[in-house]
Formats: structure tokens, C-alpha cells, sequence
């Protein structure tokens, strides 16, 4: 009976693994910070930057699935084979630096969706801290898809406050599909900072990584992009609830500015305990998660691109670096959520301005090797499919440069 | 001590003709495996249009302040089929570590700068990993030369023995080109080998497989994991994949083909010769997670009339290894199991005593369909360390040993 059950999760995961978890880990508390600030201003209008964000998601995950199907390796592998050390090594600084301040972002979205539940930060962080740590120190690589599967699953609280909110339907599906530009500063920083942060640096390691983990094959490369395109439309559904429940909540009682994931879950209390409470669940997992996948990922894609050992199925004797990197990322990360006044709204535009400037780098690297018929033989891009990747790439490094000069400003002011 | 000279050092370094005029700048080194496996055989450098090419006989000096030739007539740099470039297919590149089992990434080459003959020669020694090598590498170019030498001093050096290190190449004709062999590989535990094999990539694995020895071949494929094990088999020839197969035990060859689809396991079948084939086809049909899909067949048959001395004469005889059984089987004219003697009962037994007067008064046995955990079950209860598997008939289909048990206990 018992063994049944395994059989069935363990199709379960064939069928949902890398892709998925990439794509909805997106929806981190950075992720909701972005949207929440953007719809509790402007209500349902940004809606319709989800599909565009979709189609991007698509294009760039299903590059980096099919590269670690067909090659193998992972992307700091191929970038390190391909363009040398220095390069490698420049990028490989940038991603710590970049996800040591995505990880700051989540340990603060741990702390405050927990200080909603009465429990004090300085209890909250380091438990959390230290159970990710355990978690990941002391766990195999099955244990922990398990574990982020399950969290995968506990992001349906937030469809369930979508539809506690009541928000208007027939005007949510508008705005679904209908474009709406407004000659406004603000709005358009809000849109480019939507889609800006929806393509992260650290997830195209990520997916890659874990294709290859999986040892998915170039031969079952047609179900992975399945799961990729799928993973994908789940990440922008469940997107689509969280903007309405802000949008339903916060918005239609009265537009204004929020200063952080926690206020959105505040703004949704009108409308029933249960609402705001499952808002604040679903922050808590998403911060959770991801504060596990992030330095996870950046102390495999690290010590893969510089040679180093890795793996959660090593000993932390077998790969002291990789074990190091991914404690200092933890420690430093949830720390300094404890300090008293660190500034850590500041902390997100220089985690934006690094992620920003790591970007194009990665998605060029990206796509000049997907390109090359040495590395992926017959599994190049086909020429229209990379018109349309490379509009994508270039229209994502535009955004993101122009998300970069925000942010700039905003560290100036 | 001997001068050594780093490969990041060395390119980019000028090279000066016999007048100490400079004449270009070193992009790559070449070794030529089939002439000498460390000597660095040939320099190719950087001229004004095209790249160029001179051998290490032309070499009269070389330091950090650049190689000075003896002889500075220069060849054009074409065909390189037989040349291992090391800026080109080493550097960054994956290696396997043979006495570390690892595979590494290769940061740097060490050369050992030696004297012969008058001239300066370059050996490769070893192969740089670790923090060192990515500092120089990272300083290179930046810093001058002999700085990021002293600089680099505290880091401490992570090196692996050249000699003792195994090339990846896929291309199977460049594979003979270049003189690689994986013999280091097939010396290897094959548990030790199957760890390498799973840090690969499959065009790797697959140059692995197609080159080292079936028998060997067999036993690393055995211990490694059940998705890379189809992915292997999968990416060979179907011909070599039957030959690999056939060195396995029958039960593990099926459990290999079982995760196979299923027009593929049945080419490869197609391609084994008789007997293993029949077996491995018999044990096909049974599932994975039952004491048909967990039995070997290779054990020792004998019929109920046979006396010691036969069997000890099969023992003799035997070709197949019977290191995991621990006992002889009777079977009647039917194959029907009819008594189980523990081996270790022969050797204080006179020759001449009927192997049926030494059976154990009642054996326990189970039936092709039981589920693993009730194996495992039977196992634990009755202290087994083999369990004959029969037919609803009770003939004889298999064995399990202890050692199968032990991975069902892991699985689940």
C-alpha cells in the first residue's frame, strides 16, 4: 500500500521537477513585493504584462532545459568551456553577490509574513535559518525534491485568497489581455520592474542544473519542454492570484503605496481573517522555498563553474566549499534581517542593480552557445524559434538595463 | 629543484628569433601522445596573419621572459588531428582523476622545464584544480608574470599527477589519434568507475563505454544507477550493448533492459548470443518489485541422484563464478526442486555419499510473483542467506541471495 503510494509520487515527479520548481520559485517575496506594489497602485491595469512575461519565461527556460538535456552540463560548465575562467569567474562573483541579496529579501519575507502570527523575528529567522540549513546539509537530493514539491503545492493559498477577496472577475480578465500604457514615470517603472525581475540570473543555473540532476536526455527532451512550458503557466496563474487578491483588497478600497510583501498581506484583512492569513501562509512558503533554492543554487553553479566538488549527496568533508558557500549564504542572508536598522529596501535595489547588470551576460552567453552546432548538434535553434529568442533576449536586456538605471536613481535619492 | 612554468604563463609569452628579434606570441601548445605523452611537442604562435607552428627541437631557451629559437623556421599551422592542444582541449575542459576517482575541470598545466641536449623542453607534470590556479588564471594578464607568482604563494597548490589522469574525447577516431586508452579506468574498482561514469556527460559515458573492456564495462554498469544505466545502453551501439550485457549476470542485464523501452531492450536482446539470451528474456518478464525480478539464474543444478563428487567436480568444472551461492540445488528429471545443500557441507563429507542425504530436512521457497518486501520478509524471518525461487510446478526458476535483499531494504 505504502509502496503504491510511492510509485505514484514518484511519476508525479518525473512528470513536474525542474521546471516547475524554477518557475514558481519566481514568485518569491521579491516577486510578490513587485506585483503587490504594482496592482495595490494601479488596480488591475499591469494584468495584461503577464503574458508577455510568460512568453519570455518560456523562451529562456526552455533554452537552458534543452541545453542540459542535450549537453549534459551545466550552464556555468558550458560558459566556463566555452568562453574560459575569467569570464566565469566575473559572473560567478556577481551571482553571489546577487543572491546573497535575493536571499536577504526572502529571510525578510520569512520574518515579517511570521510577525503577522505574532512570532518575533529573532525566533522566526534563526529556526528558519537553521532548519534550511539542516535541510539541505543533512538531506539527499530525493529528500529535498520531496520537500520542495510539497512546497510547490502550498502555493495554492494564494489562489484560495484570490477568490476569498471577491475581486471583480469580468475586470480582471479585461485586463488580462488588454494592453494598457499610461504616460506615467511611475506606471512604466512599475511595468519594467514587473518584467524586469521575472527572468532572474540565478534560475537559468538553476533549471539547468536540475535537468541535468534529473538526467533528463536529450531523447526525453519533448516531455522536459512539456514540463517547462507548464511550470511556466503555472507561475503566471498563480501570479495572476496574488495580483488579484492585492487588487480586489488593497486597490479597490483605496489606491496607494505599499512598502513590502507583508503590507499587501495587512491590506487584505477587510476581507476576512482567513484571506489575509492564507496571503501571509503562502508568503511564508515562498520565502522559505526560496531561501532554500537560492544559495543551493549558487553554491552548485559556483563550485561547478570554478571546479570545486559539490552536491547535497557529498559530504561536507567530500565539498567543503560548496558546503561553506552555502552556509555563509544562509548565515549572512538571514543575519542581517536581525540587525536592528539595516536599510533593506536599499539591500533590493542594489540585489536589482546586480541581478540587473548579470542578466544580459547571461542570457548572451545563453544563446550564442545554444547556437552552437559543436556543443548541441542538431538541437541548435531553428531559425524562426531564434528570431524569437533573440528578440526576447534583447528586449529582456533593454528592460532590465532600464530597471537598472531605476534603481540607480532610487539608491541615489 | 626544477624549474616549472605554468600553461597560463606560457601563453601569450613572445618568442624571439636567433637575432632576438620577436617574431610572435605563443596562442597554444600541442602534445603528440603517440610520440611522447608529456613533452611538449609543438608551440603555435600567433604571427601576423596566420598561425604558425615550430617544434620543440627548434626551441634553444625558454623563461618568463619569452622562448628564444635556435632555429626560427616556421611551418604554417594546418592539420591537428594527432596533436593534443592544450590551451584548446584541456584547459577547462573535464578530466578523470584516476587515483582520486573524480573528474576534475582543468584550471591549469604545470610543465617541468627540463635540459636536453643543450635546449630547453617542456613536460607536462600536473594538472592544476583549487583555488590557486583560478587565482593565477584570474590574474593573468593583468599582473605581470612573476608577481602573480609571488602572490599566489599562500594559496596552497591542488595539483593531480598528469600520468594519472585520463582524457575525455568522444570522437572515437580522434580517441586513437591521440593514444587514449582509459586503461587507468579499467584498472579502477568498478563501483569507483560507476561513480565517474554518473558525474559525466552522456557523450562521455558513451566514449567511456565504447572504449574500455566489455567485461569491465559490465561490472561498472552494473553498480551505477538505473536511469543512467538506460541512457548508456541506450546511446550505444546495439551490438556493443549486447556485449556488455552478456558479461552481466543475467538478472542484472535484465533489470538494465527492463528500464529500456521496449523496442529498444528487444533490439539489444536480438544482438546476444543463445544462452544468455534465453535467460535474460525469461527474466524479462518479470516485474521489477517481485522475487522473479530480484532472482539470478546462475547457480548450481545438480539432479537428486547425483553423489558429492559430482557436484564437487561441477564445482571444478565450472565456469560461471559462484561467489554468492552458498549452496547446491537438486532437481529431479522435471527440474523440480527436490533439495538444498548448503556448501559448506561437503568438505568434511566422504565422496561417495548421495548429495540428497545432505539436504536440509525442509527449505523454504517462494513463487516468481511474491512481492519484494515479503521476500525480505522471509529473508528476516528465517535468517535466509539464499531463497530458491519455483514455478507453480516446482521447478526451479532462481535464486535470491542476501545481497539482493539488501538493496530492496535500501530502496525502500
Amino acid at each position: 500500500m505504502f509502496s503504491r503510494l510511492r510509485h505514484h509520487i514518484a511519476i508525479f515527479f518525473a512528470v513536474i521537477g525542474p521546471g516547475f520548481i524554477t518557475a514558481v520559485v519566481d514568485n518569491d517575496a521579491g516577486g510578490i513585493f513587485t506585483y503587490s506594489q504594482a496592482v495595490a497602485r494601479w488596480g488591475y491595469l499591469p494584468l495584461w504584462t503577464l503574458l508577455p512575461i510568460t512568453i519570455l519565461l518560456i523562451v529562456t527556460q526552455e533554452m537552458c532545459s534543452r541545453m542540459g538535456a542535450v549537453t549534459g552540463k551545466g550552464l556555468s560548465d558550458l560558459i566556463r568551456e566555452e568562453y574560459g575562467l575569467r569570464p566565469t569567474f566575473l559572473m560567478m562573483a556577481a551571482l553571489v553577490a546577487a543572491n546573497l541579496t535575493n536571499v536577504m529579501a526572502n529571510f525578510a519575507g520569512i520574518a515579517g509574513s511570521l510577525e503577522i502570527f505574532g512570532v518575533s523575528r529573532y525566533i522566526s529567522i534563526p529556526l528558519a535559518a537553521a532548519g534550511v540549513w539542516m535541510l539541505v546539509v543533512k538531506g539527499t537530493y530525493e529528500r529535498i525534491e520531496k520537500v520542495f514539491l510539497f512546497a510547490c503545492a502550498v502555493y495554492i493559498c494564494y489562489i484560495a485568497s484570490g477568490i476569498l477577496v471577491k475581486p471583480d472577475w469580468g475586470e480582471a480578465l479585461i485586463y488580462s489581455v488588454r494592453p494598457v500604457l499610461l504616460i506615467d514615470p511611475a506606471y512604466i517603472t512599475l511595468l519594467i520592474g514587473m518584467v524586469g525581475t521575472s527572468v532572474a540570473p540565478w534560475m537559468q543555473f538553476y533549471l539547468q542544473a536540475a535537468v541535468v540532476e534529473k538526467g533528463i536526455t536529450a531523447k526525453e527532451y519533448k516531455e522536459s519542454r512539456v514540463e517547462v512550458v507548464v511550470g511556466c503557466i503555472v507561475m503566471s496563474v498563480i501570479a495572476f492570484f496574488i495580483i488579484v487578491a492585492c487588487a480586489g483588497a488593497i486597490w479597490t478600497q483605496q489606491p496607494r503605496d505599499i512598502t513590502s510583501p507583508v503590507d499587501a498581506a495587512l491590506g487584505l484583512r477587510p476581507f476576512g481573517q482567513y484571506a489575509s492569513l492564507l496571503f501571509c501562509i503562502g508568503l511564508f512558503n515562498a520565502s522559505v522555498f526560496a531561501a532554500c533554492i537560492q544559495p543551493l543554487s549558487t553554491a552548485y553553479t559556483v563550485c561547478e563553474g570554478l571546479g570545486f566538488e559539490s552536491g547535497v549527496n557529498r559530504k561536507f568533508k567530500e565539498a567543503p566549499i560548496f558546503y561553506w558557500l552555502f552556509t555563509f549564504l544562509i548565515v549572512v542572508g538571514a543575519g542581517v534581517i536581525l540587525l536592528p536598522s539595516f536599510p533593506l529596501v536599499k539591500m533590493i535595489l542594489v540585489s536589482q542593480v546586480i541581478n540587473g547588470i548579470l542578466l544580459p551576460f547571461v542570457l548572451i552567453f545563453m544563446i550564442l552557445i545554444v547556437n552552437k552546432k559543436r556543443v548541441m548538434k542538431e538541437w541548435i535553434n531553428s531559425g524562426w524559434y531564434n528570431t524569437v529568442a533573440w528578440a526576447s533576449v534583447i528586449l529582456m536586456v533593454g528592460l532590465t538595463l532600464a530597471l537598472v538605471a531605476f534603481s540607480v536613481q532610487g539608491l541615489m535619492s | 629543484m626544477a624549474e616549472l612554468l605554468y600553461l597560463t604563463e606560457l601563453l601569450g609569452l613572445p618568442v624571439f628569433d636567433s637575432r632576438r628579434r620577436q617574431i610572435g606570441k605563443i596562442r597554444d601548445a600541442a602534445l603528440v601522445p603517440v610520440i611522447d605523452a608529456a613533452r611538449v611537442d609543438r608551440y603555435l604562435m600567433g604571427g601576423d596573419k596566420a598561425w604558425l607552428l615550430f617544434r620543440y627541437d627548434q626551441v634553444r631557451q625558454i623563461s618568463l621572459d619569452g622562448i628564444f629559437l635556435a632555429d626560427e623556421q616556421l611551418l604554417p599551422y594546418h592539420a591537428d588531428e594527432y596533436m593534443l592542444r592544450l590551451e584548446r582541449d584541456l584547459l577547462d575542459q573535464q578530466i578523470i582523476d584516476s587515483q582520486g576517482h573524480k573528474v576534475v575541470r582543468v584550471t591549469d598545466v604545470t610543465f617541468d622545464l627540463r635540459e636536453s641536449e643543450g635546449r630547453n623542453e617542456l613536460h607536462v607534470v600536473d594538472i592544476d584544480i583549487g583555488m590557486r590556479s583560478i587565482f593565477r588564471r584570474v590574474c593573468q594578464g593583468w599582473v605581470p608574470r612573476r608577481w602573480v607568482r609571488h602572490l599566489q604563494n599562500p594559496i596552497p597548490p591542488h595539483s593531480i599527477d598528469w600520468a594519472l589522469t585520463d582524457i575525455l574525447e568522444p570522437d572515437p577516431q580522434r580517441r586513437v589519434r591521440l593514444n587514449i586508452t582509459y586503461r587507468h579506468l579499467e584498472e579502477m574498482h568498478p563501483a569507483d568507475l560507476a561513480d565517474i561514469v554518473e558525474e559525466l556527460s552522456p557523450e562521455d559515458r558513451e566514449a567511456i563505454f565504447e572504449t574500455i573492456d566489455s567485461e569491465v564495462a559490465a561490472e561498472a554498469l552494473t553498480e551505477v544507477d538505473p536511469d543512467v544505466q538506460a541512457s548508456i545502453l541506450e546511446s550505444l551501439d546495439t551490438d556493443k550493448a549486447a556485449e556488455i550485457l552478456e558479461e552481466m549476470s543475467p538478472a542484472d542485464a535484465a533489470d538494465a533492459l527492463g528500464e529500456l523501452e521496449a523496442a529498444h531492450s528487444a533490439a539489444i536482446v536480438e544482438e546476444m548470443s543463445a544462452e544468455p539470451q534465453t535467460e535474460v528474456r525469461e527474466l524479462l518478464h518479470f516485474d521489477d518489485d517481485t522475487a522473479g525480478g530480484l532472482m539470478n539464474t546462475e547457480y548450481l543444478e545438480l539432479p537428486d541422484n547425483a553423489l558429492v563428487e559430482d557436484a564437487l567436480a561441477a564445482l571444478r568444472d565450472s565456469h560461471e563464478s559462484y561467489d554468492h551461492i552458498q549452496a547446491a540445488f537438486l532437481v529431479d528429471t522435471a527440474q523440480r526442486l527436490k533439495g538444498v545443500v548448503p556448501l559448506s557441507r561437503l568438505l568434511n563429507t566422504e565422496p561417495s555419499t548421495p548429495m540428497i542425504s545432505l539436504a536440509e530436512v525442509e527449505h523454504i521457497t517462494t513463487r516468481p510473483e511474491t512481492p519484494d518486501s515479503h521476500v525480505a520478509e522471509l529473508f528476516d524471518k528465517y535468517n535466509l542467506l539464499m531463497l530458491p525461487v519455483v514455478y507453480d510446478n516446482g521447478s526451479l526458476a532462481g535464486v535470491i541471495t542476501a545481497d539482493d535483499v539488501i538493496s530492496v531494504l535500501r530502496n525502500h
